[in-house]
């Protein structure tokens, strides 16, 4: 029945729906090869806005599609810079990307040349949700086949800030999110592990720790951008994330190996007990 | 009435500007930072003979342009890209209906070369590359010491010594002096200012 609702992109279907945008939307949940994902992870202290910036810090991690052998590595990026103080990041289709980002990037630039101010996050995302939104509702255009984060801080503030956008033009703000392939999942893990209160270095071991949950191929495919103050992006090299991917791998082996030694205790006294009972049945 | 001097030594390019903004015979303010800072290695430093406005206007869009090719390419402009860029800008300007006016100096270090590059631009759209520059009155007292005194292997502290003498020499013959200048060197380093 859908057939005949999907032609026009702005045909609404008899239950209320635009077919294209729910189709773009699909694009970005299913288990499609060429999506990539990102997640990211906001540490902030709310109550805390005199703590120096460096405490308060925003971590953008994002698998990276395995480059092909002879494919120069440099060329493909998932996280792109908007002004000096916005990063973002981007699930589904890298083509629209491109686009949306260089759009946002005049904006960046218009904006500080109208108002003598760098943007603030929140305005660049409703700008960005704003034209997402717009490739909905007029003719002959189809919507952007991506969802955003956009992390960054506003300018005179030390509050890291992070948003979403999804295709149909959607925003909303969040301490921790994941966008992508199987971005429930971490979504989830997310939830269960995220605290407000959290350092440098638990924030981006935790992002880390996220993107292993789903992520097979360890440090070699993930790249891990940190923001810690206006201005102040700084990404992790290979040898950084290995040292971390190796820690959590020691911790989970720590833990797995308690784990076994509880199980061999428990195993151990049940069979005493079992004896004992055997023993006493006697 | 603005006064701009520039000029290359060894793996430099220093550029000095007047800090007065003036409307007739009033001086409005004697603060002003006139020269801009484009890229990492990039100056402009803007001189305001016939319309003020037009240059803070030109000097912003420039400034908003190049920071954008910055953003969108990773690196930013090499500095002879960069003063034909803003040359043909000016030159498209001069054919419209109302164009900017406006004079330029244009320093920079080519991080890739390691060489220094400075360009006179004036505002009909001339660009030429030069050792040394002036625009305003200055140029009719500084142009003749810089060729006796400018090298092209000096070091910082010799080209500043020069470009003293060219403030000197301003401040001897001409009528209405500025008082402060503004002086930003820009080299392998990237750019900042010094005190003269």
């Amino acid at each position: 029945m859908s057939r005949s609702y999907d032609r026009a992109l702005t045909v609404f279907s008899p239950d209320g729906h635009l077919f294209q945008v729910g189709a773009q939307c699909n694009v970005l949940a299913a288990q499609c090869s060429g999506l990539n994902r990102c997640w990211c992870i906001r540490s902030n202290t709310p109550w805390k806005r005199s703590v120096c910036a460096g405490k308060d810090v925003v971590v953008l991690g994002v698998e990276k599609k395995s480059v092909l052998q002879l494919q120069d590595p440099r060329t493909v990026r998932k996280v792109a810079m908007l002004d000096d103080h916005i990063c973002l990041a981007f699930a589904g289709l890298t083509a629209d990307g491109r686009v949306l980002i260089d759009k946002a990037r005049i904006e960046c630039q218009s904006h500080r040349l109208t108002v003598e101010d760098p943007v603030t996050v929140e305005y660049i995302t409703r700008h960005i949700a704003g034209i997402q939104q717009r490739y909905t509702q007029s003719g002959g255009v189809r919507p952007f086949g991506i969802s955003t984060l956009i992390v960054g801080f506003d300018p005179h503030d030390t509050r890291p800030r992070l948003y979403q956008t999804e295709p149909g033009g959607i925003y909303s703000e969040w301490k921790a999110n994941a966008i992508g392939r199987s971005s429930k999942t971490v979504r989830e893990f997310l939830e269960k592990n995220h605290k407000d209160e959290m350092s440098r270095e638990e924030t981006i071991k935790l992002t880390v720790k996220s993107l292993l949950e789903v992520v097979q191929t360890g440090a070699k495919n993930i790249e891990i951008t940190v923001m810690e103050s206006y201005g102040k992006i700084t990404s992790l090299d290979l040898a950084q994330i290995e040292a971390i991917v190796a820690e959590i791998e020691r911790e989970k082996e720590a833990e797995a190996e308690r784990k076994r030694s509880r199980l061999a205790a428990t195993a151990a006294g049940q069979a005493a007990m079992s004896q004992a009972a055997g023993g006493s049945g006697q | 009435m603005d006064i701009s001097f520039a000029l290359t030594g060894k793996g430099y390019v220093i550029v000095a500007a007047d800090t007065t903004a003036a409307r007739s015979i009033v001086k409005m303010k004697v603060d002003e930072d006139k020269i801009k800072v484009l890229s990492p290695h990039l100056l402009m430093a803007t001189d305001n003979d016939l319309t003020v406005g037009d240059t803070v206007q030109f000097a912003e869009y420039i400034e908003r342009n190049i920071r954008l090719y910055h953003i969108r390419n990773t690196y930013a402009l090499r500095p002879p890209s960069a003063a034909s860029w803003i040359r043909r800008s000016l030159a498209d300007s001069l054919r419209s209906r109302r164009p900017y006016a406006v004079n330029l100096l244009v320093g920079g270090y080519d991080t890739s070369t390691h060489t220094p590059h400075l360009y006179w631009i004036d505002y009909l759209g001339t660009m030429s590359e030069v050792p040394f520059a002036a625009h305003g009155y200055g140029a009719y007292f500084a142009l003749s010491l810089l060729d006796r005194y400018h090298d092209p292997e000096a070091s910082v502290e010799e080209g500043l010594v020069t470009l003293r003498r060219c403030l000197d020499e301003v401040a001897k013959r001409l009528v209405v002096t500025p008082e402060k200048y503004k002086v930003k060197i820009v080299d392998k380093d990237g750019v900042r200012e010094v005190e003269i």
